[in-house]
């Protein structure tokens, strides 16, 4: 965790903004965003659906539907800015070969056509240039490394003789095969039973470590952000509103978003009495937003989160919030106790650690 | 907690799905009680059959052998109309996503009074309007939305109106079917609290289906654990997660990341090796190992479990 400090940015994006058309009306889903992503760490994008998480990181392999495009801002790549990509040609130099993704259901993921060992050798092929016998071979290597047994045999077969879990290592293998730097996955273990999440997430660790990967996750579950993230950024309504180390982001949460999230896990909630919940729903991103998107459903919200975005403020040297409640005028709020016994709890672990 | 009444009994039930050749087993001699008043949890892996046991109490599974007793009555098999009419409204079931469940093309008046038009359990027109509106005011929505398609409701209001057409039934008991894993984080919490409201306001009976331990333990006063259509292990729920004693609980439980980055890290994951039992020379039964705590093992894992966990005799 300590590492992430020195190392150095291998993407960059940039006061990233990006609009939809559906119907005749514009819909903003990423609202001015800059991020950065180090290289060898593992950043979580945690929001809830329609944050815009999703959106974010198709952005950044050239995936948006068409009806989406990058209105404003840089995605900054080995000195290349993926924002001025037109062109599929130019966005097959990078896809696959520099960004893979691990998408989240490996049921609809891979060709039912196709043994699985030869849509892994479509990537050994196109992307290392191997022949023959010497992709078959490196075939076989990456079936080992995502931890499948007969290999030979489990080649020959088809995706539908696999279950939930081996497919989504076939996936990974699929992405491992085009050498990649960075390594997205979009929810990879959401549709999977928990025994196997967690092999899964294992996997992922190790191979992030044997490959030297940077990898981003996407998820809404703050168990799984706390198994792999070493950052973790917080999303709402197409925006970041909170950045920071794993730990500081779980148990020195600044935006009143973040402490809303960690508030409404039933692990906090005590067994007979209400569970915190988030009242209201996000705002429509038809319309413009002005101030702090979260504003009205924030019981914290001051005046001028009506009125005018927050800017960062910095917390410590990795951690930072878009929220008011930072500057140095806002009144001190008074967080709920089980939310303060949380971060208790967490600061004693820091101590014992 | 000293005496309670039996609401559902489930006795020794086996539900087999097709035949000869093709024959699975998908329930395999499995007992429960749920008292009335309680949240009983069922968890599971995916193809553990805990739909299946959630469906056959819905009388919407044949049940192959066995018997399960509502009120100490018996609901499958052959019944009387009256019986059959009362348990079809006492017992009422909430859909896991609410993208699937609610009719595209209809108006959530009629998807709401769909089940009161279908047992005539209304007087009037009138009537009728008035128990959906009520249906509507309970679980938090306006009843202006009865003439709305559910198209124009987000997630979570999809699945209060799903809840909806559950209560205007009035019932006892109700199948919540992972009832909140389509949901986002926040919209899990107000549907967990309106399920919890709703529980106390009606004293209503639930069987809880999930495969999320977090949102189990919350909510649950007991949980059976069910592994390839056998309860492995059935106990209050706190008893069960504090202290438990089958190797798959075990290992079902370690797998459940926690929001703890610095527990997280240090945590091992235990791995469940089915072939650790040695069944075939003395086969499991399902014996209470302390109060109230049952478990599927065979004399000798019991010697076993009692001496590692010091369980009290």
């Amino acid at each position: 965790m300590e590492a992430t400090r020195t190392k150095s940015s291998i993407l960059s994006i940039q006061s990233l903004v990006i609009k939809f058309t559906l119907r005749g009306q514009v819909l903003t889903a990423i609202r001015d965003i800059s991020l950065e992503l180090y290289q060898g760490e593992s950043l979580a994008i945690v929001g809830e659906s329609g944050s815009g998480k999703s959106v974010l990181v198709k952005s950044i392999m050239g995936l948006l539907d068409k009806n989406g495009s990058i209105e404003q801002g840089r995605i900054l790549y080995n000195d290349r800015d993926l924002a001025q990509f037109t062109t599929e040609r130019e966005w097959l130099q990078i896809r696959g070969k520099e960004i893979a993704m691990v998408t989240q259901d490996p049921m609809t993921s891979l060709n039912p056509l196709k043994t699985i060992g030869k849509q892994i050798e479509e990537c050994v092929v196109l992307h290392q240039g191997l022949k023959g016998k010497a992709a078959y071979e490196e075939t076989l290597k990456y079936l080992t490394d995502v931890g499948i047994y007969d290999v030979e045999k489990r080649y020959k077969q088809y995706p539908h003789e696999f279950s939930g879990g081996m497919r989504q290592r076939i996936v990974i293998a699929i992405a491992l095969a085009c050498h990649p730097k960075i390594l997205i996955c979009d929810e990879p273990t959401t549709a999977l039973d928990v025994t196997i999440q967690a092999q899964i997430l294992q996997l992922l660790k190790n191979l992030q470590q044997k490959y030297g990967l940077t990898t981003v996750y996407i998820t809404h579950d703050l168990g799984v952000v706390a198994k792999v993230a070493d950052r973790i950024a917080v999303m709402y309504a197409g925006d970041v509103i909170e950045v920071g180390a794993t730990h500081e982001v779980f148990f020195n949460g600044q935006h009143p978003y973040t402490w809303a999230l960690i508030s409404s896990l039933p692990q906090l909630g005590l067994k007979g009495q209400q569970l915190y919940s988030i009242k209201g729903t996000p705002p429509n991103l038809f319309k413009a937003i002005k101030g702090d998107a979260f504003a009205p459903r924030n019981p914290f919200a001051l005046k001028i989160d009506y009125e005018e975005r927050p800017p960062f403020f910095q917390v410590s040297n990795t951690h930072y919030a878009r929220t008011w409640l930072l500057d140095p005028r806002a009144p001190k709020v008074e967080l709920p106790e089980t939310l303060l016994a949380f971060f208790e709890e967490g600061r004693q672990h820091a101590n014992d650690a | 907690m000293t005496h309670k009444e039996v609401l559902v009994a489930v006795k020794n039930l086996k539900i087999v799905f097709g035949k000869g050749k093709n024959k699975f087993v998908a329930i395999d001699d499995v007992s429960f009680d749920i008292f009335k008043g309680e949240t009983f949890g069922l968890v599971g892996e995916s193809g553990s059959g805990k739909t299946t046991i959630g469906r056959a109490i819905m009388r919407i599974n044949e049940v192959t052998d066995g018997q399960i007793l509502y009120h100490g009555k018996n609901i499958n098999g052959k019944i009387s109309k009256d019986w059959d009419r009362e348990i079809t409204q006492k017992i009422q079931m909430i859909f896991q996503d609410p993208m699937a469940s609610l009719n595209e093309r209809a108006k959530v008046d009629y998807i709401i009074s769909e089940g009161l038009v279908n047992t005539k359990k209304f007087i009037s027109e009138e009537d009728r309007q008035q128990k959906v509106r009520k249906a509507l005011l309970n679980v938090g929505l306006l009843p202006e939305f009865a003439n709305r398609f559910p198209h124009e409701f987000s997630g979570g209001q999809r699945q209060r109106i799903g809840i909806a057409r559950a209560l205007v039934m009035e019932p006892e008991f109700i199948i919540a079917d992972e009832p909140i894993s389509a949901l986002d984080v926040s919209i899990r919490a107000q549907v967990l609290n309106l399920l919890a409201n709703l529980q106390q306001q009606n004293h209503l009976t639930y069987l809880f289906i999930a495969h999320d331990l977090s949102i189990v333990r919350f909510i649950t006063d007991r949980t059976a654990v069910i592994y390839k259509g056998n309860i492995v292990e059935l106990a209050e729920t706190e008893t069960l997660f504090s202290n438990p004693i089958h190797p798959y609980t075990r290992a079902l439980l370690s797998a459940v990341p926690e929001p703890n980055p610095y527990k997280e890290r240090e945590k091992i994951v235990e791995i469940y090796d089915p072939t650790q039992h040695r069944y075939d020379q003395q086969p499991p039964a399902f014996v209470e190992i302390e109060k109230g705590h049952f478990i599927l093992a065979n004399e000798q894992e019991i010697e076993n479990y009692r001496t590692t966990r010091k369980m009290g005799g």
